[in-house]
């Protein structure tokens, strides 16, 4: 018996080591989300496409994708294809959320790139994206029918996360909207 | 000049770096970044704005108060605070406001939940645990240091043999 309590040193190192080289791989900049199963806020903010006003009643009343995007923002422009072609096949609805950006430059981008979005906010003083917990574009939020936040995806989707999280996340949100 | 024994001048350095360490832990964080232009009404309100920047993290920036960052989230959030306080919000209501958005990582001093009861007394454990174990180390090798030799009279011939052996050679 004392003979294995020489060994607590080392298992306790151990239990230590595993920890800490765990901890090495965890991405800081991923905060887990206090929204997730909490209902979108309220907003009435102007379309980028005809800056018409918005409100929550008129998000889609199914599943869809929210992005948060910008002009400015490079990971966005890199995900953007595979939002177009989800887009393209008829997926899922995606909103898009303007993000501290210039109407102009958002209409430019959207001209350049093309918009995967059905309509995107506008929000220039970030003020939504407060409300949302956003901290920086690219984030994707999957909301179900009745606006409640139910995943979200920080930093910028590749086929990895789309084919892993994403659409796994979407068809439990879908295959319960339908139970 | 006459040396310092070794312990006394293991001591005096690491008094010496202990002091260093204090220091630069306390230094203030390097220059403000941003400078907001807000107009206060009463000096306190300044004051809480001051502090609530200071005691809130950057949630993008990972490191920096909002004070220290110019971001584009931490600037929208002290224009938050800055409302909320005119709005004569308490600041209760601005840390759940931030709570609810943001969760726990906004807090640059956590709250104590269960999830942060380690966080807190994580080292007052490792203490307790450590001095424990040297505790019961200490005590356990005394006895064997006093505990009186008691040789019977073959014993004591034994010794006597040996030890003329020893001087012998």
């Amino acid at each position: 018996m004392s003979r294995l309590k020489l060994f607590i040193p080392v298992f306790v190192f151990m239990v230590m080591a595993v920890m800490l080289w765990r901890g090495l791989y965890l991405d800081p900049r991923t905060l887990p989300s206090v929204l997730i199963d909490k209902p979108l806020p309220e907003f009435e903010l102007p379309r980028v496409e005809d800056e018409a006003l918005i409100s929550k009643a008129d998000l889609p009343d199914e599943p869809f994708l929210l992005n948060v995007w910008g002009s400015y923002c490079l990971p966005c422009l890199q995900e953007n294809p595979i939002l177009m072609a989800a887009k393209e096949a008829g997926v899922v609805p995606i909103v898009g959320v303007n993000y501290k950006d210039k109407l102009n430059l958002a209409r430019l981008w959207m001209d350049d790139n093309g918009s995967p979005f059905d309509f995107s906010i506008m929000d220039a003083d970030g003020r939504l994206g407060i409300n949302l917990g956003v901290y920086g574009a690219p984030e994707t939020f999957i909301v179900d029918g009745n606006g409640v936040i139910r995943y979200k995806h920080i930093g910028v989707i590749d086929y990895k996360t789309w084919d892993e999280e994403i659409m796994p996340a979407l068809a439990a949100v879908k295959a319960e909207a339908t139970l | 000049m006459r040396r310092l024994p070794v312990l006394l001048r293991l001591l005096c350095w690491s008094l010496l770096l202990a002091v260093g360490a204090a220091v630069t832990t306390v230094l203030p964080q390097p220059a403000v970044a941003a400078v907001d232009a807000f107009a206060f009404e009463t000096d306190e309100q300044q004051r809480r704005f001051r502090q609530m920047s200071d005691d809130f993290r950057c949630p993008m920036c990972q490191n920096t108060s909002l004070t220290g960052s110019s971001g584009g989230v931490a600037e929208d959030l002290r224009r938050e605070i800055y409302l909320m306080i005119m709005d004569g919000k308490t600041d209760y209501e601005i840390e759940q406001f931030m709570l609810e958005r943001y969760g726990d990582f906004i807090f640059y001093r956590p709250r104590l939940t269960l999830e942060t009861v380690l966080l807190w007394f994580g080292p007052l454990l490792f203490l307790v645990l450590g001095g424990w174990i040297i505790f019961g180390i200490i005590r356990r090798a005394q006895p064997l240091a006093q505990e009186q030799v008691a040789l019977n009279d073959e014993e004591q011939q034994r010794l006597k043999a040996l030890l003329d052996n020893v001087k012998r050679d």
